[in-house]
């Protein structure tokens, strides 16, 4: 007997990249995290190849959930082929065996970073959310050990004025993106930097949401069928971007989240934002062979 | 104002015929090996203004902490005559200790720093308070805490700027208004005008003044002035070293002191 038969052959990293021991420690970390909708669970977040801020944390928990018959899409503001996202997506690929897909009905684990598609996620379909600053009270409270008390209290009458303070100055809610909405009607969460056109999806979803943040080493999670309700005033009510009439200039599509494109002339042309549906829209079009889901929102308003 | 209402705002400390809306006995607290109070006891009544004067380390801010559910003494029983806090207030747990702050006690502090959010809106600074307890409609956020600002005189042009761009006085009013939005039981005042000019803390301490008369609002007011507690206080306590060493009407204290060091500060001052 040898020493080469008792062990095992040297690989050059463990299946995921992580190693076991950093995923079994995640698994139980999201494990808590969907007991305890929008609670932010710290965990050891590790080294990956891939610079803090670029999106360690949702590549952590894409990681984790990865197996060779996972289909993987990656998002970057809502495009597949960003620098960041391909990157991602095939460093994720290379690592697990999964096949890479741009098609949000084909894919099984989703890595966004601003946005959640606008086809519907289905029951059997993961969401994970790469979350800069998971904290929502750290506007209104810098030390973050008290913000940890008010999370156990339920303090969150300070939010409001963040709210308030915005109507005031400019006569109406301006948050654009990580707009704070408590979840299960007892933790409230940053929803990463989505814009507050992609808050209500999350409301009673069918699908199962992850938010990492890496720098921070903190997760949290929005489990199917859960509450996520925007923070309001009772008597000014929650409103998404004004974008349900803008049309996209490549696609023709109404009613979705656009981009805005400076023209030379001074004006804008605007596109969609989720690129993938405006591809499968042209090529429908053109009359190839493309399905699009049914999508959050019908005509601009949320179906 | 009808004639009731007026004869009830003017009327003198009713020592005798009310219960004490505040009462504080052998409170005693010690950090390390300096005995910040030993076994201090206060009363103050309904409508009354106490004024707590002294040296500086003599007690007097932390017995205002105390008041404040601040901090928690060694030893000692507070009690406010709420019906639905009847026991030692001492032992309330924190989540009920800040319900009780925010709601049934406001503060003013020397140091605006410590009262307000700076780089929030001075409106918004009040609207806090109406926020923790638990005012959602933006409509009425704003109506109150402009009714507040104004009954502190602060001039409502401003009511939008961050409380760092104003000035000290100014600051104080902001403080007093997030004090008195929830119309507490109790208003605990330190050192409210330290550190402002003589002609800006005369302004104040009528703003002070108008309130309590107007609202006939209860007040224990900290201040090694004794002009500012000559002009307020109805009662006056003097303290040293951590203990009580003289009470009485204000007059009192002030014409006739008997213990040595009462004697010292009121001749000190005259």
């Amino acid at each position: 007997m040898t020493i080469a038969t008792l062990t095992k052959p040297w690989e050059a990293m463990s299946y995921g990249f992580l190693d076991a021991s950093a995923k079994r420690e995640l698994r139980r970390k999201m494990l808590k995290a969907i007991a305890v909708p929008g609670c932010q669970m710290p965990y050891a977040s590790r080294e990956v190849p891939m610079a803090r801020g670029w999106g360690t944390g949702g590549l952590q928990v894409t990681l984790t959930l990865l197996r060779p018959s996972s289909v993987v899409k990656v998002i970057d503001q809502g495009a597949d082929d960003s620098v960041n996202a391909a990157s991602i997506r095939s460093f994720l690929s290379k690592v697990s065996g999964a096949r890479e897909t741009w098609d949000t009905l084909e894919a099984t684990i989703l890595q966004s970073r601003h946005r959640i598609p606008e086809e519907r996620l289905r029951a059997d379909q993961v969401l994970v959310l790469q979350v800069p600053n998971p904290e929502p009270l750290r506007p209104v409270e810098p030390n973050m050990s008290v913000a940890r008390q008010m999370h156990a209290d339920a303090d969150y009458g300070r939010l409001w004025l963040i709210l308030y303070e915005q109507i005031v100055r400019s006569g109406r809610v301006m948050q654009g993106a990580a707009y704070p909405s408590l979840v299960n009607g007892r933790h409230v969460m940053t929803p990463s930097p989505i814009p507050r056109w992609d808050v209500p999806k999350l409301h009673m979803a069918q699908h199962l949401t992850f938010l990492s943040a890496g720098r921070e080493k903190r997760l949290y999670a929005v489990p199917p069928f859960t509450r996520v309700e925007p923070l309001v005033f009772s008597d000014v009510p929650f409103q998404v971007e004004d974008h349900a009439a803008l049309t996209c200039h490549r696609s023709g599509l109404t009613g979705y989240f656009m981009n805005e494109i400076p023209q030379g002339d001074g004006g804008s042309q605007f596109e969609l934002s989720d690129s993938n549906l405006g591809i499968k829209a042209i090529r429908q079009a053109e009359g190839a062979d493309a399905r699009i889901g049914p999508t959050w929102y019908e005509n601009g308003k949320t179906s | 104002m009808t004639l009731a209402q007026h004869s009830l705002a003017l009327r003198a400390p009713q020592l005798m015929t009310t219960p004490p809306l505040l009462t504080m006995t052998g409170v005693s607290r010690r950090y390390g090996d300096v005995v910040a109070l030993r076994d201090v006891s206060a009363t103050v009544y309904p409508g009354e203004v106490l004024g707590i004067v002294g040296e500086s380390g003599s007690g007097k801010s932390t017995l205002l902490r105390m008041m404040n559910l601040e901090d928690t003494p060694d030893a000692g029983d507070y009690r406010l005559a709420l019906p639905d806090l009847p026991g030692n207030l001492f032992d309330l747990d924190r989540f009920a200790r800040r319900m009780l702050c925010a709601t049934r006690i406001g503060i003013v502090y020397q140091n605006p720093h410590l009262g307000l959010l700076m780089k929030h809106t001075s409106s918004g600074n009040v609207a806090e308070r109406l926020l923790i307890a638990g005012e959602r409609s933006f409509a009425a956020l704003r109506g109150r805490a402009r009714e507040a600002l104004d009954a502190s005189e602060f001039p409502l042009d401003r009511m939008d700027a961050r409380p760092i761009e104003l000035s000290g006085g100014m600051q104080q009013r902001v403080q007093l208004a997030k004090a008195i939005a929830l119309e507490p039981v109790l208003l605990l005042l330190d050192e409210p005008t330290t550190g402002l000019d003589v002609s800006v803390q005369a302004l104040v301490l009528d703003t002070l003044k108008r309130l309590q008369r107007d609202r006939a609002i209860t007040m224990v007011i900290v201040s090694h002035d004794l002009g500012v507690i000559r002009t307020m206080a109805d009662r006056v306590m003097v303290m040293r070293r951590g203990r009580v060493v003289e009470q009485g009407l204000a007059d009192q204290i002030f014409q006739d002191p008997q213990h040595d060091y009462t004697q010292q500060l009121v001749h000190a001052k005259l």
